[in-house]
């Protein structure tokens, strides 16, 4: 496939970028080979992981949710994670981190369902309902753990969750992100079920796909890699979004086929806004939760916009 | 053989069959007929496990589809509802190609391929193959999704209104190729409204109303001007047009 390949050669360069882009400049001795292996390597392995993860989730949900306009940050993943991890800190304090994953994680699933369960009674001739949904219950979610944080003296913590970066990753602190690799690649083996709970309850269970395991699979990986995303470097939107739309446009959506290329994308953009971010305002850092804000809503109304006229939702 | 022993079942807690009992014959092309809100879809997805009969029981060669595990029931027996529609971006060789599903697991070998290439030409798909569904006309998708069951290769086969939206060289072409498969030896369950095609495609009818079977036999039995004004309950003529029955209202 021409497309995997370009954009595996473009990960490659992507890669080399970020080893060598920061403030301190890489030199070959032992100091260079330090910086790279406790800060560099691990700040481009978390953008990565963050990246493929959450393009894969991103997927993964549009199929569960029959519709290609939601994503773990646009339908209350996200936004359950965080409340999560603002009640486990209340509750907990100074808790252990595996602990505040479990938290984000098990609220993550909860929330899902919740966003699940109210979609399947929307009507489906009107897809762009189910965004709408989302939004509006992320928003909710969100308002809640913002009274929280801001009751109990919290909201500074919140803002690190809500706003994706990775000025902080270093090794030692980004290893959970594995996980969502981990649960990313699991996606690979499921991917052709996904597809096929996509066509829908019914046409699934004429192709005798266990539907009830697919979708609480689904929901499970979703979960995993959002909270893990969100625990561990924030939230940062529209990559789940974005992705799979550009490619569902190249390529269809038989994930079978097409999930290597949303996890490769998905990492490519990622890291390639990771390091924007980090060249924007030299010497300085934004955040690339802000970058991805930015071109992310730009590229997603571009889809809206031109999408074809019929068939789609 | 599609056993189907005193069957009832509920819509949202309303009752919708009532004590259905009909024996499906394989090797026939069986048409579902009745008026709007008779129960023939209720009774289709009843039949496919798709619903859960409220009491009784269905049977295919003996064996209660109830408890089979799914992925056999899925290479057994194959429904497509009526106005499925597909979110997902595929293509119609893809959308055939999961009709192997049941028996492949996903990876298709070639003798998988061969039988999506026979459901893809079977259908007059085979130019379209490679098109995204979303680019094609609703009577182009509905032929894709009856060429998804085919692929199934199942022992029944159950079609909700498969004529919805085609034309009518391609409303003679699913029909024949119902009754090839029914040759073939399949049990074939098409939901019917147009009464003509029944009478002329079909091997046997069960025309049901609210939610009972009404009449059940031989077209030549079941498509007369009395049963059909009953069972419609509107005045309905019935022609012999060139050795096939014609139905007016």
């Amino acid at each position: 496939m021409r497309a995997r390949a370009a954009i595996a050669a473009g990960l490659v360069v992507l890669i080399a970028a970020s080893l060598f882009t920061g403030v301190g400049s890489i030199t070959a001795d032992a100091e260079g080979l330090w910086l790279v292996a406790v800060s560099r390597a691990p700040r481009t392995a978390a953008a990565l992981l963050a990246g493929a993860g959450l393009a894969v989730a991103g997927v993964i949900m549009q199929m569960l949710a029959r519709n290609r306009f939601v994503e773990p940050t646009t339908a209350g993943t996200a936004q359950a994670a965080g409340l999560g991890l603002v009640v486990v800190t209340l509750v907990a304090p100074g808790s252990a981190l595996w602990l505040k994953m479990l938290a984000a994680t098990a609220a993550a699933l909860v929330g899902t369902a919740g966003f699940l369960a109210m979609v399947r009674r929307l009507p489906p001739q009107e897809p762009l309902l189910v965004p709408l949904t989302g939004l509006v219950y992320g928003g909710i979610l969100g308002a809640a753990t913002t009274f929280l944080a801001f009751e109990r003296d919290l909201l500074q913590f919140l803002d690190i969750w809500m706003n994706g970066e990775f000025s902080g990753v270093l090794l030692g602190r980004y290893e959970f992100l594995w996980a969502a690799g981990a649960a990313s690649a699991l996606a690979f083996v499921y991917a052709g079920r996904f597809t096929i709970a996509g066509l829908g309850e019914d046409a699934s269970l004429n192709l005798g796909l266990r539907y009830g395991q697919v979708m609480a699979l689904g929901l499970a990986l979703v979960s995993v890699i959002t909270a893990v995303t969100v625990v561990t470097v924030g939230m940062i939107p529209f990559v789940g979004l974005v992705v799979p739309n550009i490619v569902s446009r190249l390529r269809g959506d038989n994930l079978s086929a097409t999930l290597p290329l949303v996890a490769l994308s998905g990492a490519a953009l990622v890291l390639a806004c990771d390091i924007l971010a980090r060249l924007l305002r030299y010497p300085y850092e934004i955040p690339v939760g802000t970058v991805l804000g930015v071109l992310g809503a730009g590229l997603f109304l571009w889809l809206l916009h031109g999408r074809p006229a019929h068939g789609r939702g | 053989m599609i056993e189907i022993r005193s069957l009832s079942a509920k819509l949202g807690g309303a009752p919708v069959l009532h004590d259905i009992d009909a024996t499906i014959a394989p090797g026939r092309v069986t048409a579902l007929v009745g008026p709007n809100g008779a129960g023939k879809s209720t009774l289709l997805a009843v039949i496919g496990q798709l619903l859960k009969a409220s009491a009784g029981s269905v049977t295919l060669d003996g064996a209660d589809l109830s408890d089979m595990p799914p992925p056999e029931r899925a290479r057994r027996l194959a429904i497509l509802r009526q106005n499925t529609t597909i979110t997902p971006r595929l293509t119609v060789a893809d959308l055939v190609g999961f009709g192997r599903y049941p028996h492949s697991g996903g990876r298709l070998d070639d003798a998988d391929l061969r039988i999506v290439d026979a459901c893809l030409a079977e259908l007059d798909l085979s130019a379209l193959a490679g098109r995204h569904l979303d680019t094609i006309s609703g009577g182009q998708r509905q032929r894709a999704l009856i060429a998804m069951t085919l692929a199934q290769t199942p022992r029944a086969l159950l079609l909700d209104e498969p004529l919805n939206n085609l034309d009518l060289g391609h409303v003679r072409r699913v029909m024949e190729v119902a009754r090839t498969r029914a040759r073939a030896g399949v049990a074939v369950v098409v939901v019917l409204h147009d009464l003509s095609i029944a009478a002329r495609f079909a091997d046997a009818l069960i025309a049901l109303k609210a939610g009972r079977v009404f009449a059940a036999g031989r077209p030549d039995e079941v498509i007369t001007g009395p049963t059909l004004s009953a069972l419609y309950d509107t005045p309905i003529d019935v022609h012999e047009v060139a050795g096939s029955r014609v139905v007016l209202t």
